[in-house]
């Protein structure tokens, strides 16, 4: 039997995961938890776009790499 | 995989004194590092089924695509200690890091994709040193079979080595936990599913190095403010000379680097990179398993595209770490001494300054991945190597292929027990690392001289290619040997007194290179050339490269080489 499933679609699983995750952490903090020390720049909320821009991108190579 | 290139920078990186790790993980970071691992080991799981032939494990089937082999094949070199290493390199040298990503891979790559894949693919090698054995005969496949296998089962383990100590400098955990968890990893994957598997692993990396790296430069830019910004601060704090990529180069002391522009241009962008680019198995490998000669062809186009990229996420944090970074980075051995800062510890500090949790889970677990994936580059390539080229060509040629097969999931986890010895014995006695990586550097700017003249030249004999490699191989360990025992040999090496340590590799590589073509050329013209009929499929000339049938111009992969050199000539004047 041959792999079915795309290196993309793990990409995008991976992509998806992280981005939920780091999005999710920057929400957090970004309501009344911010960490301690703060990062430089924290004021620009990097982890909630980033992340954000990851899960977009996870969820497009998840589902047009998903198995059928 | 780690390479000559950045031989300074790992010595370096292992001379970085133990004391309190830079990073602190919160649980999300665990988390992220986690979710990676469970990824990797399922890949491995999953494509056990697809590895049962000896075509699919050791050649991943000859079925990627030119975007996966080419990304694969850019990523196997993007290790995390050349991250590290050159990061450092643009802190201590400024710009001049650069011509290592550029000049150093860009051209060579190039050329593999349009002048020497042809005959690679047309050929059906498995490997480099199967190449040769159709090209020269037994006796060079084997002198190269057996230097690429012993090297890359050690460098492995220096590798591996490198990994764990990083890991303690900059994580705080402990050496052991960290070669055996990499190990067993890499060993689990690797043997599961193959060469694909490996290439599937290095994909994910290459994403997780842009993801975890890129926000720095990107935050690091907009705290500098902005190139402009920078580049002048970096001129006010430590010259002009470290923003210029090739009007300093004229003479070897007007430069950080103490390099002159003959040295890049012929000993790194001709002999070094054209060596290590286009005859470095561990790499070709990886365009090898490409489905066709068109996506063979367009995958270190491909690559060569994204490599030249790199800098923004290597050169530019060590840059930026110039003007942003309220302290002085020192070398390892004043850091050893002061516990100050080391140049190498320039990535993680950025990392430190930027990320937050999560993010910061990603940046080390892009460092994770770049480790592992540069192991298991170095086992799935060894492996392939030992089953075809030793014991398929030399102990065993008659077995089946599920033999071989089983012969090559051993080789892996016998190439992993080998590289972790390695990793305990460097641990003990760091001048072997000193050896092991000079060792493998002597072998590959011969090696570009016998294969390149092997492809070109129809009258290259069989004699000429095995004495032309072992003269070339010879007069590399000779030149070193004379300089490490006597420094001030290095003046007649570079043939200059104000060379330093960087040109001594490249001058090296370029004469063993030049004697190695002298002597092959010297060697084939007195003895008898093989019948141009035999040479079919291995030599320019005397083969018929098949017609691509392209449906549009832009398909073709000379058109994209073209767009890349295009690209690359204008980075270089724009920063020169």
């Amino acid at each position: 039997m041959r792999e079915s499933l795309s290196i993309w679609f793990f990409s995008g699983i991976l992509l998806l995961a992280y981005g939920l995750l780091i999005a999710g952490t920057g929400i957090w903090e970004f309501f009344g938890h911010p960490p301690a020390p703060a990062p430089v720049l924290y004021q620009l909320h990097p982890d909630i776009w980033w992340g954000g821009l990851m899960t977009a991108l996870g969820l497009f190579y998840t589902v047009k790499f998903r198995p059928r | 995989m780690y390479s000559a290139f950045a031989s300074a920078s790992l010595a370096a990186v292992l001379a970085t004194p133990a004391r309190h790790s830079l990073v602190r993980l919160h649980g999300v970071d665990i988390a992220v590092i986690a979710i990676y691992f469970a990824i990797v080991i399922y890949i491995g799981i999953y494509l056990k089924r697809a590895s049962n032939t000896s075509e699919e494990f050791f050649m991943a089937g000859r079925e990627m695509t030119a975007w996966i082999a080419g990304l694969s094949f850019v990523s196997a070199n993007l290790g995390s200690l050349e991250l590290m290493g050159w990061a450092g390199s643009a802190y201590q040298y400024g710009i001049l890091a650069t011509h290592w990503y550029w000049i150093g891979a860009i051209p060579a790559m190039l050329f593999l994709g349009i002048i020497m894949m042809p005959f690679y693919y047309i050929s059906k090698t498995h490997s480099v040193p199967g190449y040769l054995h159709l090209r020269y005969g037994d006796g060079t496949r084997g002198l190269s079979a057996i230097c690429f296998a012993v090297m890359t089962v050690l460098m492995s383990g220096i590798n591996m080595y490198a990994m764990a100590v990083v890991m303690k400098v900059v994580l705080g955990w402990d050496l052991n936990f960290s070669i055996w968890v990499s190990s067993i990893t890499v060993a689990v994957y690797v043997a599961l599913g193959g060469l694909r598997s490996a290439i599937f692993n290095e994909v994910l990396q290459f994403l997780l190095i842009w993801l975890g790296a890129l926000l720095i430069p990107v935050l690091g830019l907009i705290e500098a403010g902005g190139w402009t910004s920078l580049k002048a601060q970096i001129s006010q704090r430590m010259g002009s000379e470290y923003i210029h990529l090739w009007s300093t180069t004229a003479h070897f002391r007007d430069n950080p680097m103490g390099i002159h522009w003959t040295g890049i241009v012929f000993g790194l962008g001709l002999v070094i990179s054209f060596g290590y680019w286009t005859t470095d198995f561990l790499v070709v490998q990886r365009v090898l398993s490409a489905h066709s000669l068109r996506a063979a062809r367009m995958s270190p186009i491909i690559g060569a595209g994204f490599k030249m990229m790199v800098p923004f996420i290597v050169i530019l944090p060590g840059l930026l770490a110039l003007s942003v970074l309220p302290f002085h980075l020192v070398p390892a051995n004043v850091a050893a001494v002061t516990g100050q800062p080391s140049y190498n510890e320039v990535l993680p500090l950025m990392m430190v300054r930027y990320l937050g949790p999560g993010l910061l889970g990603l940046g080390v677990t892009a460092l994770i991945a770049g480790f592992m994936s540069g192991m298991a580059g170095n086992v799935s390539a060894f492996a392939t190597v030992w089953t075809y080229d030793i014991y398929g060509a030399f102990m065993n040629r008659k077995a089946s292929d599920s033999h071989y097969v089983a012969m090559g999931r051993w080789c892996t986890f016998i190439g992993v027990l080998i590289s972790v010895g390695t990793a305990y014995i460097v641990q003990h006695a760091a001048s072997i690392m000193d050896y092991v990586q000079a060792l493998f550097s002597f072998f590959i700017a011969p090696l570009f001289g016998t294969v390149i003249l092997g492809m070109l030249w129809k009258r290259a004999t069989k004699a000429g290619g095995f004495w032309g490699l072992l003269s070339g191989t010879g007069t590399a360990i000779g030149l070193w040997i004379w300089v490490y025992r006597d420094p001030s040999a290095l003046r007649y090496v570079a043939l200059s007194v104000d060379a330093r340590a960087m040109a001594a590799d490249m001058y090296r590589a370029l004469w063993s290179w030049l004697v190695c073509v002298f002597v092959t050329i010297v060697v084939s013209y007195t003895t008898r050339p093989r019948p141009v009929a035999e040479l079919e499929g291995l030599v320019y000339g005397a083969t018929k490269i098949p017609e691509e049938h392209d449906d549009h111009w832009y398909q073709k992969p000379i058109v994209w080489a073209g767009v890349i050199a295009v690209v690359f000539v204008a980075l270089n004047i724009i920063f020169w």
